[in-house]
């Protein structure tokens, strides 16, 4: 029941100053992955959509889903869903209170970033 | 000198003032995701590419309609959640409350378009 302990201390740098680190870049790359993900989910539910409207319809909607941009938005979208996976997993696990010292926290960043782009190349390979 | 311990000094004074529910939902949505997810990637990726007929006759199945409707509905409950959390952390005021309520009728309005869409393939 301590009471706050009113001591004047130094504000933690601001973030444009503050050296990036593995941990920062993994967790804000969290946050960007998944929040664009909205953009996939945009382009599922349409796709489905069209495949429900006509077949007509399901041609307009497939062009766009397996052109060139489509193929761009879909591999980024592959990658952002592994990364954004393995990344969650790591949540869970820092959640249960295990992993946060530097060294174990800096090799999962690593096993997140390269695990996302073996997942997302086999992927490719296998699907 | 106020008889306080040190979480009931912390409660409420994160960006959102809540949190333990929330975060307990992103949790279990997390883990069910974890399960949905690689199988959808399969099934998704497998129809895509392939021809009306082809789509229509995969989502007329019922392991991957089933699936597509869980991935549709889990997966933009946690997204309406995860970008509260973020919009939480930016933004303020009013702007913060219209995005909140864009993200939110973003999400359900595509979980119900993708369920339409589903239930008018599969059915």
């Amino acid at each position: 029941m301590a009471d706050v302990k009113r001591v004047e201390r130094p504000l933690s740098p601001h973030i444009s100053i503050y050296r990036p680190q593995l941990t920062s870049i993994t967790s804000i790359l969290t946050r960007i992955t998944g929040n664009a993900l909205a953009v996939t989910a945009l382009l599922v539910v349409w796709w489905l959509l069209a495949a429900a409207t006509s077949p007509e319809y399901f041609a307009t909607a497939n062009a766009v889903v397996t052109s060139w941009f489509g193929d761009l938005v879909f591999t980024l979208s592959l990658w952002a869903m592994w990364y954004h996976y393995l990344a969650g997993l790591r949540h869970l696990y820092f959640d249960a209170g295990k992993g946060l010292d530097i060294p174990t926290a800096e090799k999962l960043g690593w096993g997140i970033i390269i695990g996302s782009v073996v997942l997302t190349l086999l992927t490719i390979v296998i699907v | 000198m106020r008889y306080l311990t040190a979480r009931k000094r912390a409660e409420g004074k994160g960006p959102s003032h809540t949190g333990t529910e929330h975060h307990w939902h992103m949790q279990v949505s997390a883990v069910g995701l974890a399960f949905l997810v690689p199988l959808f990637i399969f099934i998704f990726g497998s129809a895509l590419g392939g021809t009306y007929e082809e789509v229509i006759a995969t989502f007329s199945r019922p392991i991957p309609a089933i699936l597509t409707a869980l991935v549709i509905f889990v997966g933009l409950q946690h997204f309406s959640k995860g970008a509260q959390m973020m919009i939480e952390d930016y933004a303020h005021g009013t702007t913060r409350k219209a995005l909140i309520m864009f993200v939110i009728g973003l999400s359900y309005a595509l979980t119900a378009v993708g369920l339409f869409a589903l239930a008018k393939i599969a059915l």
